[in-house]
C-alpha cells in the first residue's frame, strides 16, 4: 500500500467519522434525557439530506406536510392532556408553536421550492423542518411514555423508524438523491486534495462539539438536561421541567440528524433508507463511548470512520461485519474492566 | 403450581383447527408463522422480560438454527431429525460464546451489544460462500416420519405447535424452580440474590442459552418449513421485530410471547392484504401504518396486552400451603458457647478519598447478640457489606470461624452460614413472600435446570417451600405467604427479608435495621424472635437506630462514628459513656 491511498483513506475515513461522531453525540445526548435509545437518528438524518436535495432541485418535499400533521397531532394531545385545565393563554401557545408554525414553514417551502432557491435557503428549510419533526415527534410519541422502561422506550423508538422509514420512501421515492454542495472548490496540499465540503464537515462536527460542551457547562437550560439526566425526579423536585429537557434533547438531536443528512448528500447518494445503518455506526461510536463521554464518543467515531474506509478498501465484503464486530473487544474490554455495579431497575 | 386445564384446552383447539371446514389454507399458514415467531418470543421473554437482559439479536440465533440444518441436508445429505439436535447445539454453544461477552455488560450496552453482534451475524451470513451468500441455500428437504413427508403448510403445522407447546410447558416449569426464581430475581439487581448463593452471571448465561435454543429451534423449523433459507429474515430488523412481539405481548409471561406472535403476524398480515385496498398506489404504507399502531398500543398498555387481558380474569388465590413435614438438613455442627464466630481485625474501607471504615474491630461470639450503632453516615451497613463480601477492604482482616475470607465474594461467605438483610429492601416484588423467601434456601437445594424443566425437582423442590413456610410461620407472616411481596408493607418486607435469611440455616444472622417501619408490638415481636433465636444456639448483628429496642436487646454494642469505633461494652456501659453521648448529642449535651 502507497503512502497516497493511505492517506486517502485515513482522510475518507475522517470525513465519514465525523458525521458518525455528531450522531454519536446526539445518541448520547437523547439516550442521558429521556432514556430514549434514538433508533430514528438516522431518519433525522435522511429526512434533512432528502429535504435538501429536493429542494435545491426545484421539488416540494413531503417533509414539510409531514411537519404540519404532526404539528397539528401534538396540539391535539397538548390539548387532550391539559383538557380539564385549559385557558386561552396554552390554547393559543400550543396552536402557535404546534399549528400556525409548521403552516408558516410549509407555506414557505412551496414558495420557494417553485424557484429553485439558493443552497443557503435550502438548508434553513431543511433544518427548520426537520427540527420541527423532531420536536413534534418527542410530544406525540415519547412524552406519553416518558415514565415507562427503556424496554418498551426503545420498542416505541423501533416504532417511529418504522413509520419515519416508511413515510420517507413515500415522500422522496426509492431512487437515491445527491443535493449541491454546501461549500464548492477545494485546493491540493501535497498529495492530498480537500473538497470545500470535506471541510465543511469537519468545521461543523468541531463547532458543534465546542457548541455542546460551551451549552452543557455554561447555560442554565444545558445544567438542566444534566440534571435530568442523572435524576429525573430529583431534577423535577428541584423545578427543572423534565418535559422540557426532553423536548430540548430531542430537538438537539434532529437538528445535528439533519445537518450530518446534509453535510453527506454532496458526498455520497443517499436512499430513504440509508440513514439506518448510517446511524447505526453513530450507536456503535456512542456504545464505544460508553454512551456518557462526548470526547470518548467522538474519537471513537473517527475510529469506526477510518476502521469502515480502511475494509472497504481491503476487504468491501465484509465491511460491515468489520465494523459491527469492533463491538465485540470493546464490548469486552469493559465488561472486564466495569466493575460489579449494582442498579435497581424499575 | 399453575393449572394445566387451560393449557390441555389451548392444545386441543390448535389441534382442532385444521379440521374445522372453511379454513382457509392461508389461516394455516399464518399460524405456521406465528408459532414460529412465538417460540422466538418466549425466549425472549424469559431473556428480557424475567431476566431483564434485553437483546436484539435473536435473529442470528434463528439463523444458526436453520443455516445448520440447511447446510447439513443438502450438502451433507443428513436426515432432519438427525439435525435437530445439532441445530440447538450450535445455537447453544453460539449463545455460550456470546453470551460470555455479553451477559456481563450492564444496562443499557447489552441491548446495543446484541444490536450490533446480530448485525454483524446478519452480514457474516450473507457474504460467506458456504452458507449460499445472498442467495441462501434451496432444496431442503422436508421433515418426514416413515413415508410422511411434512410438505404442506398445514402438514408441519403439527410439528411447530407441538414445539411451541412443549417449549412452553418446559419454560414455565424452569421458571416455577429454584433455578426459575434465581432467574426471577435477576432484574432487581444482583446484591440480594449474590447474598444466598446465587451465581448471577451464570445464571444469566443459563437464559441466553435457554432464548438461544428457542431460537435455534424456530429456525430448524423454519428451514424447513420454507425448505430454503435466505439472510434476510435474520437481520437486524428480524431481531428487533422478535424483541417487540415479546414486549407487545407482555415481555414477563410465557403466553405473552404466543400472544405478541398472534398480535403482530396477524397485524402485519391485515395491513398487508387491505391497506392497498383503503389507500392505493402507495408503497409502504403498511410499515408507517405499523409502527404508528406500535407506538399507540404501547401507550394504551405499556405492560403488554397479555396481563391486560389476565386483568380482566378474577385473581385465584393461588398456591397451597407447603407440607411443612418436610425436612431439609441443616448444618452439622454449631459452634460451642463463647467459640469466636466471627472476627473483624482492623478492617478499613476507603472509597477515593473518604475513609468509611476506619480500622474497625470486634467480633461476635456464639449464642450473643451484638449491636451496631452510630449516627447516621458511621460506616455500619459498610461494615455490613465488608463482611458479606459485598465489598471488599482496603486492609486489615475478616475471619469467620478463625479462617480468613477477606477477598471471599457473597456466595462463599453465605456457605460458611452468614446470612443477611438489607438496609434498602431487597424482596422480588412480583413474586410472593414463599417464593422470595425460598431464595434463601438457594444452596440448600440441588435441582439445576433440565431437572427443573422436566420436573424431576419436585422433591428436592416440596422440601425447599417447607422450609421457606416453616421460616415465614416462624417470623409470623404465615397469612402473607401467598401475597406478592411488593404489596405488603415495608414494616413486613424487612420481616420477609428475616425470613429469607433464616432459610440459610445460618449460625450468624445480620440484620441491617430491621426494626425500621415496625409498630410497637412488631418490635416486641421481633425482639422475642431474636431472642428465641439466640436461646437456639444464633449469633446475630444487627444494625439499628432503635435505641430502646437495642438496648433491651444486645448482649454487647458496638459503637461506631465516622467510620472509627469509639466504644465497646454491654448496653448499661455505652449509655453512661461520654464519648457515645457526645458523638449522639453534640458536646454541648
Amino acid at each position: 500500500m502507497n503512502t497516497t491511498i493511505m492517506l486517502f483513506l485515513l482522510q475518507d475515513g475522517i470525513t465519514n467519522g465525523a458525521i458518525y461522531a455528531l450522531l454519536g453525540l446526539a445518541l448520547v445526548l437523547v439516550f442521558a434525557v429521556t432514556r430514549v435509545i434514538l433508533i430514528p437518528q438516522g431518519e433525522f438524518v435522511t429526512y434533512g439530506a432528502l429535504t435538501y436535495a429536493s429542494l435545491a432541485s426545484g421539488q416540494m418535499p413531503g417533509t414539510a406536510k409531514l411537519a404540519l400533521a404532526m404539528g397539528i397531532g401534538a396540539c391535539a394531545f397538548d390539548l387532550f392532556v391539559a383538557r380539564k385545565t385549559l385557558h386561552s393563554r396554552l390554547i393559543l401557545r400550543s396552536i402557535l408553536a404546534n399549528i400556525v408554525l409548521p403552516a408558516i414553514v410549509l407555506a414557505l417551502t412551496i414558495y420557494f421550492a417553485a424557484q429553485k432557491p439558493p443552497v443557503a435557503v435550502c438548508i434553513a428549510l431543511s433544518l427548520v423542518i426537520v427540527a420541527m419533526i423532531g420536536l413534534y415527534l418527542y410530544r406525540i410519541a415519547f412524552q406519553p411514555l416518558a415514565h415507562t422502561s427503556v424496554l418498551v422506550l426503545l420498542i416505541a423508538s423501533v416504532g417511529v423508524h418504522l413509520a419515519l422509514q416508511g413515510l420517507g420512501l413515500l415522500f422522496f421515492g426509492a431512487e437515491g438523491q445527491r443535493g449541491p454542495a454546501v461549500l464548492s472548490g477545494a485546493f491540493t496540499a501535497g498529495s492530498l486534495r480537500f473538497t470545500g465540503q470535506s471541510l465543511t464537515v469537519y468545521g461543523i462536527t468541531i463547532a458543534f462539539i465546542v457548541g455542546l460542551w460551551l451549552f452543557f457547562g455554561l447555560t442554565l437550560y444545558g445544567k438542566a438536561l444534566r440534571a435530568t439526566a442523572v435524576n429525573r425526579l430529583g431534577a423535577r423536585l428541584a423545578g427543572i421541567r423534565t418535559t422540557l429537557s426532553g423536548q430540548i434533547a430531542f430537538l438537539l438531536a434532529s437538528v445535528i440528524g439533519a445537518l450530518s443528512g446534509i453535510m453527506i448528500v454532496p458526498i455520497t447518494t443517499l436512499y430513504y433508507d440509508s440513514g439506518f445503518l448510517i446511524g447505526l455506526k453513530g450507536f456503535v461510536a456512542a456504545i464505544i463511548g460508553g454512551l456518557v463521554s462526548y470526547p470518548l464518543t467522538a474519537g471513537a467515531a473517527v475510529f469506526v470512520g477510518i476502521v469502515e474506509a480502511f475494509s472497504s478498501f481491503y476487504a468491501s465484503n465484509y465491511k460491515e461485519v468489520i465494523v459491527f464486530m469492533l463491538l465485540i473487544p470493546v464490548l469486552l474490554l469493559r465488561s472486564l474492566a466495569a466493575p460489579a455495579v449494582e442498579e435497581e431497575k424499575d | 403450581m399453575q393449572s394445566r386445564l387451560p393449557i390441555l384446552v389451548f392444545a386441543a383447539l390448535m389441534a382442532a383447527i385444521p379440521f374445522v371446514p372453511g379454513v382457509p389454507p392461508f389461516w394455516i399458514v399464518l399460524l405456521d408463522n406465528i408459532g414460529l415467531a412465538a417460540l422466538v418470543a418466549m425466549g425472549l421473554v424469559l431473556l428480557t422480560g424475567v431476566g431483564g437482559l434485553t437483546s436484539f439479536g435473536q435473529a442470528a440465533f434463528v439463523g444458526f438454527g436453520a443455516y445448520t440444518t440447511a447446510v447439513l441436508t443438502t450438502t451433507y445429505g443428513l436426515s432432519p431429525w438427525l439435525t435437530l439436535p445439532l441445530s440447538l447445539v450450535v445455537s447453544g454453544v453460539f449463545a455460550v460464546l456470546l453470551g460470555l461477552i455479553t451477559v456481563r455488560l450492564s444496562g443499557h450496552y447489552l441491548p446495543l451489544g446484541t444490536l450490533a453482534w446480530g448485525l454483524g451475524l446478519f452480514y457474516l451470513f450473507s457474504k460467506l460462500e458456504f452458507l449460499g451468500r445472498n442467495d441462501g441455500i434451496s432444496a431442503i428437504p422436508p421433515l418426514s416420519i416413515g413415508a410422511f413427508r411434512m410438505l404442506s403448510p398445514g402438514s408441519i403445522y403439527y410439528a411447530i405447535w407441538a414445539a411451541v407447546l412443549i417449549s412452553a410447558l418446559l419454560t414455565m416449569n424452569l421458571l416455577d424452580s429454584r433455578t426459575g426464581r434465581a432467574i426471577r430475581a435477576l432484574r432487581r439487581g444482583h446484591v440480594a440474590a449474590e447474598a444466598f448463593g446465587v451465581h448471577t452471571p451464570r445464571a444469566k448465561l443459563l437464559v441466553f442459552i435457554h432464548a438461544a435454543v428457542l431460537a435455534g429451534l424456530s429456525g430448524w423449523l423454519y428451514a424447513h418449513l420454507q425448505r430454503a433459507v435466505t439472510p434476510t429474515p435474520f437481520g437486524a430488523h428480524a431481531g428487533i421485530e422478535y424483541l417487540f412481539i415479546a414486549v407487545v405481548g407482555g415481555a414477563g409471561y410465557v403466553w405473552g410471547g404466543v400472544l405478541g406472535a398472534a398480535i403482530v403476524v396477524i397485524l402485519k398480515e391485515v395491513l398487508q392484504s387491505y391497506l392497498p385496498l383503503i389507500l392505493p398506489g402507495s408503497g409502504q404504507v403498511e410499515t408507517i401504518v405499523f409502527g404508528i399502531m406500535l407506538v399507540a398500543l404501547l401507550q394504551l398498555a405499556p405492560g403488554g396486552v397479555w396481563p391486560w387481558l389476565m386483568s380482566f380474569f378474577p385473581e385465584r388465590t393461588r398456591g397451597r400451603k407447603p407440607d411443612t413435614s418436610l425436612k431439609l438438613e441443616t448444618r452439622s455442627h454449631s459452634p460451642g458457647q463463647g467459640s469466636v464466630l466471627l472476627q473483624v481485625e482492623k478492617a478499613r474501607k476507603q472509597f477515593g478519598g473518604v475513609v468509611a471504615v476506619n480500622n474497625v474491630s470486634f467480633d461476635v461470639q456464639a449464642r450473643e447478640i451484638v449491636a451496631l450503632i452510630g449516627p447516621n453516615g458511621a460506616g455500619k451497613s459498610t461494615t455490613f457489606n465488608l463482611i458479606t463480601g459485598v465489598l471488599s477492604a482496603t486492609s486489615g482482616s475478616i475471619s469467620v470461624l478463625g479462617k480468613k475470607v477477606d477477598r471471599a465474594p457473597p456466595q462463599e461467605i453465605v456457605k460458611l452460614g452468614i446470612s443477611r438483610t438489607f438496609q434498602h429492601v431487597k424482596l422480588v416484588p412480583d413474586m410472593t413472600v414463599l417464593e422470595n423467601v425460598a431464595i434463601g434456601a438457594h444452596l440448600r437445594g440441588q435441582s439445576g435446570p433440565l431437572a427443573s424443566m422436566l420436573r424431576l425437582d419436585r422433591v428436592d423442590e416440596a422440601k425447599l417451600l417447607a422450609e421457606a413456610a416453616r421460616q415465614i410461620e416462624r417470623v409470623g407472616l404465615a397469612e402473607q405467604m401467598h401475597q406478592l411481596a411488593g404489596s405488603l408493607s415495608l414494616g413486613q418486607q424487612r420481616i420477609v427479608e428475616i425470613a429469607r435469611a433464616l432459610c440459610v440455616d445460618p449460625m450468624l444472622l445480620l440484620l441491617d435495621e430491621p426494626a425500621a417501619g415496625l409498630r410497637h408490638m412488631e418490635k416486641r415481636q421481633l425482639a422475642k424472635l431474636l431472642r428465641d433465636l439466640r436461646d437456639g444456639g444464633m449469633s446475630v448483628l444487627l444494625v439499628e437506630h432503635d435505641m430502646g429496642f437495642v438496648m433491651n436487646l444486645a448482649d454487647r454494642i458496638v459503637v461506631l462514628d465516622f467510620g472509627t469505633k469509639i466504644a465497646e461494652g454491654t448496653p448499661a456501659t455505652i449509655k453512661t459513656n461520654p464519648e457515645v453521648i457526645k458523638a449522639y448529642l453534640g458536646v454541648a449535651a
